[in-house]
This record gives structure tokens, C-alpha cells and sequence, in this order.
């Protein structure tokens, strides 16, 4: 049968790959060189695994880019703070008490200072936004809360970054990833729920739930902030043998997007709750005019736990390998392990209710929020009440 | 647990069994027993597991101690209770992908090629719209078009109309099966490596639990295991230049002997520290020796860096001393010559020694004691206190106190102090002992004080000048007054060193009236005083001492509390250690899990799993295409999709707008 040819005109689905402009290809080979740099400068220093990390790091952050090119821009801006504060070191730790750029901007605690501040006041304008009898403010309140967490977020992980460099600095046999204690996980909890929240607000152009989300980032800042006070956690310590492992990379960071994702979608759970009440009581007011409807929300909040989920799996299974290879055997029911499994067992619950029962709303809003609490104690909780293997976060 | 309820046509089989597999694969009961696990689980982790059961019960009472341990609350992760709701977990999980399985990949295989023009408006996206472009050619457009947005098409002509239908990321089904069946697989490999066999030889009589503290090579038949036990966990601690080819598995209050097929040799037993004092590394070097084939492997075995050895993997787990020897003197607290001897860490000795017999039991040695102290600069920095032992001294009633003695003097506030700490029990903090540091930093010229103190002869004499220049002084010279207050000199100083100022004080209060009491206390204190430094000035003249320099006074200031307290030592005699050789020991985990590569089978799949069902969607979409008498065609298209509803809105729109852009035209028409 013969078909007319230019009905078959306009079918051709751009693919992915050919999608990618110019400066995606520009960021994809700047990472590559970066690697490479990195790979011929410390290859003696590597093993096998880390270099197999260096290697997955350099796809995923390639990946990452391409997927959501925000993310090109602020990781170049995270590297050059973080070379230059190295540059401004050099071999000296003491320079981060007389140098007026690192004491003030720049050294970790500097860094995460302002990563505290910023978030704070981004907090703010974000309730401001949210609350605000007029619109015009709203949105000028709303657009300042977003571009005060895009800093926070990047002095955040300069700040890891630095701390890094740090660690080093002190003593060379010091030298780790900064996520081997809680002052260090909370940060990386901060700036990974900032960044999981911004990825949506560019997603679906919408603010106001930042004033959600950074609420919990603002609890977390409000923790570290009396941590540091009262207990001198920012102190840089050298780690413990147990935590001395490869391992540490890609456990802790794959746990801490569970944590900051199922953080995030409780939020979003409570913002659920709010526009519901709101839409019964009040159907023309400002919160149900600027949250997102209730079925994005839904939506969102369901995103959010599978993403969640599918890390906090991924990173208790790793867990479980590290557990193998310096606690003899993958599973001790280890308190953090066991809280680790109850939080699974939670939300585990919610997706099948979700999926089989065809629960949606109300109920899933409510227990995502509660499925927060459950992942605090596991995350805060078991550090403070619980002894047991996983004590390097003591309280 | 499944998506898809499979209920129907299942006729053949007996009800029983249908309300069985119905009840076992249900989501209520699945929801429950995750909710019983993880209730489980918290009760676990609130309630210590694993401890001495004498801990527990002082903790909860003799009744809720055997409350809870009939429970098996003390190791809730192997009570029976426990692995049946596993094991029902596991089942449950099974029936689901029993049930639901065959569906899931009937849902991948199947195009759906009969579906009625009824149900496909019923779907949220759908569209029917009226072409001028002939059936064949929609059909073509349409193909071509599926196709490029990586959709599987399958065709089917119904006569009156076709059927076109695409598919796409089908994968996200094998996401439900490779999840539950991945979780039945980690179950079932966790299970390998459960204690279930072991607690089952126990229940049964077959094992008995060792709660003796007796050497490894006289615990009975009964508690021991061959080397071909299934799985195992245990601990073994080996002193430097020692050989083990056993572990101990702890079992409720007490322990298993399980043998290992090679034996290990700790050849050294070394710690790294940081510049701060903390650990940084801990590694033995250890010799394996399997006699089964006369092979022999060199290692060092680093926490993180276990060495694995034919399914069996040995840890790093911990140290200890090793049986370190040790050279003491002990110094009679009542001025005696000391005795010189040695023993060893673990070591028990009857000593009987000339103010007492008591049996010595040394506890551990350790090479460094880490403090943190603060600096100048208000920071704190570590400070290395140097070696210590801690050892028990029981009195013929089998009482005992604890002692804690540093090797080296320390410096406290400028001057140098022997410290030994004494408690009563383990649970109480260590009271310190601080002998002051004599010339060249010895202990002798303390010990010799409290020989003169215990010297009435040397009391009387020095007690006689005292007072005599005393008397000198005030010009009194009745001798009736001078014997009186000679003894009474000698009466404190002998108060004083068998009770402290609190004898000296009781002995006010029982001789003088209330109204007095405080003046003469006062009194008392001087003529002691007056009295200690007449015998101090009488050792340092014995040493050649005549004109006591600053120093000299100091000493004698800090040394006058300690006197103080000596009474309350609690024993006999000071020992002091004088040199050491330190044996390290080895504490070595050995694990054999057979079932860890089921285990990471099956959390291999949960992830590959997890990650198709929520980051892939199964989407389906068919083109039902009417052909319509004028040559045009009535299409109506539709779609559904599994997971994320609202990206499929997006391209369905999209799949929609780019299928009708060229359909209004006739086909044949235009070119």
C-alpha cells in the first residue's frame, strides 16, 4: 500500500542526546577534565574503589547537569569558592585565623555560618511569601526566598567542601569526606533537602511551598546552630577506625537523599493538610491561591517518598555490604540498622497503600508527616537514647 | 502485597486453598506483619539485647526478668516469635508473587489488541477524532510515530476496524516481581545464617549452654560444636605468640565453643594513634594455618580489611592485654621494708605481707591512658598519663576493693604525685591516692614518714624535743606538764596515723564538752601539726637534711592529706609498680555466613527493583482506526499509565497534537 510521503512528516521525536546545546557538551567535558585532573593528580592515592567512585561521581554529575541544568551553573560556582578557599590556605590551617576573606567567608565555619544565616532568612521571605496580603509582594518575597536558598545551599556545600580540605590541613592523617559525624550529616542533611526542594521549584515554576520545606531545613539549622554552641560539634576529629572505609562516600550521602526526600514530602504532606483545610474554610484565600493544587501536591508528595525510598534502600543495602566488611556480618540489628528497617517497613506501608489500596490525600499527607517523625528518631533519636555500633554521631 | 488481585478463574482448585492463598497473599495481612516486624524491631533496640542476665535483672526485678526472658526479649531478633513472623513474612511475600506473578508478565507479553472502543474512552486520556486520511495510512502514521517515542506496536485487524497498540517500559512490572522475590531471597539467605539451627539443638537437648568460667579445653562435649556448623559468629581473644582454632559464640547467658577448621597465630597485636591520642589503626598480624592441606597464610587484618579464608572471614574486633608481666613492690603501710615480686595481668596471688594477707588479682594493663585536659589556651589537648594496671586486693572474707595505680608519677599543679584510685565496686568512680613525689621522684621518703609514724620509740623522742623546745620557748619548765603534753604528742600522731584528723576529732568530741569542743580542736590541730613537723624534721635530718629547703616544705604540705587518708586505702600495703612487659591480645571475630550471597542476591534485585517501579512507568496507548465510507477514518486514541500520570498527561498531548497535525488532509490529496 502505498502511503503519501509527507504523511509521515513531523514524527520524529528529538532525542535526548541531540537535545544537548552547546553548553551541555561545554559541562560535560569541563567535569571530564576535572576527573581526569583529579585522576592524574591523586592516582597514587586511589584505589580501586575510589577510583570506581571518582568515575561514578564524574557520570552522575554529568548526568545530573544535563537532567537539570541549574545544576551546571551551581556546581561550577561550588568549585570555584571551594579552589579558591583551598588556594587561599595553601598549606597553612592557621590561615583560617588571619585571613579576612577565609575567617569572614570563606573557612568551613564561616562557610556554614552563612549557609545557617542564609537559610534563615530564606525562611523568612519564604512564610512572607506565602502569608502576604498582597500578591505583588508575594511574588517579589517569594522570588528573594528562592534566590537566598540557592546561596545557602551553595555556601553550604562550599563549606563541606572546605571542610574537607580541612581535615586535611590539620594533619594529613586527619584527611576524610566531611559525613562521618552528625555536625557533618546535618549539614549535608541541609543543603541535600535545599537542593531536592529547589529541583522542584524549577520543575513546576512554583515557590510557595518553600516556605514549607525550608521550615524543616530552618529546624535543622536551629539544631546545628546549638550544637555547635553548646557542644563544639564543628570541631574537625579524626575518624575512628571502623569508619575508615570507601564505604563512607556513597553510604552516607545515599542515605542523606532518603532523609532529605522523605523530609521534603512531609512537608509537602503538611502543605497537603493545609490547602485541604484552607479550600474548606476559606476557598479564595491566599494559601489556596498560591499552593499548589491538591492533586500536585499529591503528586509531589508522592515523587518525593519513591525517590526517597529508592535511596534509603539503596543506602541501607550498602549499609549492609560496609557492615560485611568491618562488623562481621551484613545485618547485626544494630539500632540504627534496626531503626533504618523500621523506617523502610514505614514507608514501604505507604506505597502499598498507596498503590494497591488506592489511598490517596488525606491519609498519605498525614502519615508522611508522621513517617518524619519515625525518621528522625532513626536519624536524631537512636544517636541521642540508643548506644550501640553507629555511635559516632554522640550526643 | 500485589498490584493485581488475581481471584478469578481459579476454580479448580479446592476452596481451602483459595482461602488460604487468598488470606496469605492479602494486603491486610501483609500491612500487618510489617507492622509487627517493625513493632518487634523497636522493642529490640529500646531493650538492649545481648547482656549479661545478671544485668537485667537488676534492672527489671526477678519477676519481669523472667517475664521478659520467657518472652525472649533479651535477643528478640532470634526469639521463636520473632523468626515465625519472619518466616510469615516471607510467605505471605511468596503467595503474592504466586498469585500475582503470572499476571505481571502476562501484563508485559500482552498488546491488549482486543480492547473495546467502550473501555478505551473510559480512560482519563483519550480522543476520537473523524481523518480524512484512509485507515492504512492513520495505521502507518501512527506506527511510525509510537515507534519513535520507543513504544513496542503490535497491530491487529478486527475486520471493521484495527487495533494499534504500543507499549512501553513494561519493565516496570519485572520492578514488582524482582522486589518481592528479592525480598523472599534475602529472607531466605538471612534465614541460612540465622541461630534457628543452633536453637533448635539447644531446645532439644542436643547443645548445652557453658556458663562456667573455666578454660576453653575443659568445657564439655555438650557445648562444643565441629567445624561444620552451618553459620556462626564468635569471638576469640589471642594473645601475642599465641595459636586458637576456636571461637566462643555468645548464647543467652553464656557461651558455645565452636571449633574452626585452621588455627590462628597472633604473631603482634599493634595500635596507631593520632597526634590527638585517639586510635587510628589497629591491626594483628596473624599466621593461618589449615591442616587439612597443610596450608599456611600470612596476614594482617585491619578493621575494614577482614581476611577472608574459604567462606570464613576473620575480623578485627577488639583488644586486650595478653597477659602482660609485671615487676611490683609492695611498701607495708606501716613502714616496713617492701616487698619486691612479679606476676602477670590475669594472674592471681596470695600475699602475705607483714600488716596483712590479702590475695591480688590483676585486672588489665594498659600502655596509654588518654586525657583530655585543659590547655592555656582554654582548649583542651590530650595528655598521655602513661602505663597503669588495675588489680583486686580481697581480704580474708573474700571482700574486695579495686585499685587503679599509674606506672609514672604525675603532675598535678607543679608537683609530682603517685596516683593509685580505689573504689568498692565496679559501678563507683575511683577515689584517687595522691602520694607526693619525693627527691628525685621517689617514693621512698613518703614511705618512710609512715614508718616513723609507726614508730613509738621515734614518736616519743621527737614528741620529747618538740615539746621541750616548745616549753623553752614559753618558759615553762614543769615536768609533770612536759610528760603530759609528750604524750599526749604521741597520742595524736598515733591517732593521726591509724584514723586521720577524723580519729583526731572523734577523740575531741568523746573527751571534751560540747562548749569547748571547737578551741580545743583547734589546739589539737596545732600540737599535731607542731608534732608531724617535728617527725618530718627528724627524717630529714636522718637523710642529712638540717636546713629544710622550700621544696622540702611543700612536699610536706601535700604529703599530710595523703597521710590523712591512708587509713582509708583499704589496704594493707601500697604496691607499686616498678617495671613491665606488655603482651597484647587479639580480639578476633570469625563469621562464617554462607547465606551472605543470597542475601546480596536478593538485595541486588530489591534495588533493580525498586528503581524500575518507581522511575519507570508502564505506559500503553492504542489507535483503534474505523474506516469510514468516504475513504476518511475515525480515530480514537488512548492511553493509561501506571506510574507518574502527570508526565504521560505531557506527552500524551504531545503523542496526540503530532498523530492528528497531518490526518485533517486527505492522504492522497496534498503532495
Amino acid at each position: 500500500m502505498s502511503v503519501p510521503h509527507d504523511l509521515m512528516d513531523g514524527l520524529e521525536r528529538p532525542s535526548f542526546i541531540r537535545a544537548l546545546g552547546l553548553f551541555d557538551w561545554l559541562w560535560a567535558a569541563l567535569v571530564l577534565a576535572s576527573a581526569v585532573g583529579v585522576y592524574v593528580e591523586f592516582n597514587a592515592a586511589l584505589g580501586v574503589y575510589q577510583q570506581a567512585i571518582l568515575a561514578g561521581t564524574t557520570a552522575a554529575l554529568i548526568g545530573v547537569g544535563w537532567y537539570w541544568k541549574p545544576m551546571r551553573l551551581l556546581s561550577l560556582v561550588i568549585a570555584g569558592l571551594s579552589l579558591l578557599t583551598i588556594a587561599l590556605y595553601g598549606s597553612q590551617y592557621s590561615a583560617g585565623e588571619s585571613n579576612f576573606i577565609l575567617v569572614w567567608w570563606l573557612s568551613s565555619p564561616a562557610a556554614i555560618a552563612w549557609m545557617n544565616g542564609l537559610f534563615l532568612v530564606a525562611t523568612v521571605f519564604y512564610v512572607l511569601g506565602l502569608a502576604a496580603r498582597g500578591d505583588a509582594l508575594s511574588v517579589r518575597s517569594l522570588a528573594l526566598g528562592s534566590w537566598l536558598t540557592w546561596a545557602a545551599v551553595t555556601m553550604g556545600f562550599v563549606g563541606l567542601m572546605v571542610r574537607w580540605r580541612e581535615s586535611y590541613l590539620i594533619a594529613p592523617d586527619f584527611g576524610h569526606i566531611p559525613v562521618s559525624n552528625l555536625f557533618d550529616v546535618f549539614v549535608l542533611f541541609c543543603v541535600v533537602t535545599g537542593l531536592l526542594y529547589l529541583y522542584y521549584e524549577t520543575r513546576y515554576r512554583q515557590r510557595a511551598l518553600g516556605a514549607l520545606a525550608l521550615l524543616i531545613i530552618s529546624a535543622a539549622v536551629a539544631f546545628l546552630i546549638y550544637y555547635s554552641v553548646v557542644y563544639h560539634a564543628d570541631k574537625i576529629e579524626p575518624l575512628v577506625p571502623a569508619l575508615k572505609s570507601y564505604w563512607m562516600k556513597i553510604h552516607v550521602p545515599a542515605n542523606f537523599i532518603g532523609y532529605g526526600s522523605f523530609a521534603f514530602s512531609a512537608m509537602v504532606g503538611v502543605a497537603y493538610l493545609l490547602r485541604d483545610r484552607a479550600e474548606r474554610l476559606r476557598p479564595d484565600g491566599r494559601v489556596v491561591r498560591r499552593l499548589p493544587s491538591l492533586e500536585i501536591l499529591d503528586d509531589i508528595m508522592y515523587r518525593y517518598i519513591a525517590l526517597g525510598f529508592a535511596f534509603f534502600t539503596l543506602a541501607t543495602i550498602l549499609g549492609a555490604l560496609w557492615a560485611a566488611q568491618a562488623w562481621g556480618g551484613y545485618w547485626s540489628w544494630d539500632p540504627k540498622e534496626t531503626w533504618a528497617l523500621i523506617v523502610w517497613l514505614n514507608y514501604a506501608a505507604w506505597l502499598h497503600m498507596r498503590f494497591t489500596k488506592g489511598w490517596r490525600g488525606r491519609p498519605l499527607a498525614a502519615w508522611s508527616f508522621i513517617g518524619l517523625i519515625v525518621t528522625t528518631f532513626c536519624f536524631l533519636g537512636v544517636n541521642i537514647f540508643l548506644s550501640g555500633l553507629h555511635s559516632y554521631g554522640k550526643l | 502485597m500485589g498490584e493485581v488481585a488475581g481471584r478469578a478463574g481459579r476454580g479448580r482448585h479446592s476452596s481451602l486453598t483459595v482461602v488460604l492463598l487468598e488470606f496469605l497473599g492479602s494486603m491486610n495481612l501483609a500491612i500487618t506483619l510489617l507492622v509487627a516486624v517493625a513493632i518487634a524491631s523497636v522493642i529490640g533496640t529500646v531493650l538492649q539485647q545481648d547482656q549479661p542476665y545478671s544485668d537485667y535483672v537488676l534492672q527489671f526485678g526477678p519477676f519481669w526478668f523472667h517475664v521478659f526472658r520467657q518472652l525472649g526479649l533479651y535477643d528478640v531478633y532470634s526469639a521463636g516469635w520473632f523468626l515465625f513472623i519472619m518466616a510469615f513474612l516471607m510467605v505471605s511475600t511468596s503467595v503474592c508473587v504466586y498469585r500475582n506473578g503470572p499476571g505481571m508478565l502476562r501484563e508485559i507479553r500482552q498488546f491488549r489488541l482486543r480492547v473495546q472502543a467502550k473501555s478505551l474512552r473510559l480512560m482519563r486520556h483519550h480522543t476520537e477524532r473523524e481523518s480524512a486520511v484512509d485507515a492504512a495510512g492513520v495505521g502507518a502514521r501512527a506506527t511510525r510515530l509510537l515507534r519513535n517515542y520507543g513504544y513496542r506496536v503490535r497491530t491487529a485487524d478486527h475486520g471493521d476496524h484495527q487495533v494499534l497498540a504500543g507499549m512501553k517500559g513494561g519493565a516496570n512490572r519485572l520492578g514488582y516481581l524482582l522486589t518481592h522475590i528479592g525480598i523472599v531471597v534475602i529472607l531466605v539467605g538471612g534465614l541460612i545464617d540465622s541461630k534457628l539451627p543452633l536453637q533448635i539443638a539447644l531446645a532439644l537437648g542436643d547443645l548445652k549452654v557453658e556458663t562456667r568460667d573455666i578454660p576453653a579445653s575443659q568445657v564439655p562435649p555438650s557445648s562444643r560444636l565441629g567445624p561444620g556448623t552451618l553459620s556462626f559468629r564468635g569471638n576469640v581473644n589471642i594473645p601475642e605468640g599465641q595459636t586458637a582454632d576456636i571461637v566462643f559464640l555468645q548464647v543467652k547467658d553464656g557461651y558455645l565453643v565452636q571449633q574452626l577448621p585452621f588455627s590462628l597465630t597472633v604473631k603482634k597485636f599493634s595500635v596507631k594513634h593520632y597526634i590527638t591520642g585517639q586510635p587510628s589503626d589497629f591491626r594483628s598480624q596473624v599466621v593461618l594455618h589449615d591442616p587439612r592441606n597443610d596450608k599456611t597464610i600470612d596476614s594482617t587484618i585491619r578493621v575494614n580489611h577482614p581476611l577472608v579464608y574459604d567462606g570464613y572471614e576473620i575480623y578485627q574486633a577488639s583488644f586486650g592485654d595478653g597477659g602482660s608481666k609485671l615487676d611490683f613492690k609492695l611498701w607495708p603501710l606501716n613502714g616496713g621494708k617492701p616487698l619486691v615480686s612479679h606476676g602477670s595481668v590475669f594472674g592471681k596471688y596470695e600475699l602475705n605481707t607483714s600488716t596483712g594477707k590479702r590475695r591480688l588479682e590483676f585486672g588489665d594493663f594498659r600502655m596509654f591512658n588518654i586525657d583530655q585536659v585543659p590547655g592555656a589556651d582554654g582548649k583542651t589537648k590530650p595528655r598521655n598519663l602513661g602505663p597503669s594496671v588495675t588489680f583486686k586486693l580481697r581480704d580474708p572474707q573474700g571482700v574486695a576493693k579495686q585499685y587503679m595505680n599509674y606506672f609514672v608519677p604525675q603532675t598535678i599543679n607543679g608537683q609530682l604525685y603517685y596516683l593509685s584510685g580505689v573504689r568498692n565496686s565496679p559501678s563507683e568512680p575511683y577515689r584517687f591516692l595522691h602520694i607526693p613525689a619525693g627527691p628525685h621522684g621517689g617514693i621512698q621518703r613518703f614511705m618512710r614518714f609512715v614508718g616513723a609514724l609507726h614508730d613509738t620509740a621515734l614518736l616519743r623522742r621527737v614528741a620529747e624535743q618538740t615539746s621541750a623546745s616548745a616549753l623553752k620557748a614559753a618558759d615553762m619548765h614543769d615536768p609533770a606538764v612536759r610528760t603530759r603534753i609528750r604524750e599526749s604528742m604521741v597520742r595524736l600522731l598515733q591517732q593521726f596515723a591509724n584514723g586521720g584528723y577524723n580519729a583526731v576529732f572523734e577523740d575531741v568530741q568523746k573527751r571534751v564538752p560540747a562548749a569547748h569542743r571547737q578551741a580545743a580542736g583547734e589546739a589539737f590541730l596545732k600540737v599535731l601539726n607542731a608534732a608531724l613537723e617535728g617527725v618530718y624534721i627528724d627524717l630529714l635530718k636522718r637523710d642529712g637534711i638540717t636546713r629544710p629547703t622550700q621544696q622540702d616544705w611543700v612536699w610536706f604540705q601535700n604529703a599530710v592529706p595523703a597521710l590523712s587518708v591512708l587509713p582509708f586505702y583499704g589496704s594493707p600495703f601500697f604496691l607499686q609498680l616498678t617495671d613491665f612487659k606488655q603482651i597484647q591480645a587479639a580480639g578476633l571475630q570469625v563469621t562464617h555466613h554462607p547465606g551472605t550471597i543470597v542475601v546480596y542476591a536478593g538485595a541486588g534485585m530489591l534495588v533493580l527493583g525498586v528503581f524500575l517501579l518507581f522511575f519507570l512507568a508502564h505506559r500503553r496507548v492504542w489507535v483503534r482506526i474505523e474506516p469510514r465510507d468516504d475513504g476518511g477514518s475515525t480515530v480514537l486514541f488512548a492511553g493509561t499509565s501506571n506510574r507518574n500520570v502527570m508526565d504521560f498527561e505531557r506527552q500524551f498531548a504531545q503523542l496526540e497534537e503530532r498523530l492528528f497535525a497531518r490526518l485533517d488532509k486527505p492522504g492522497d490529496g496534498s503532495s
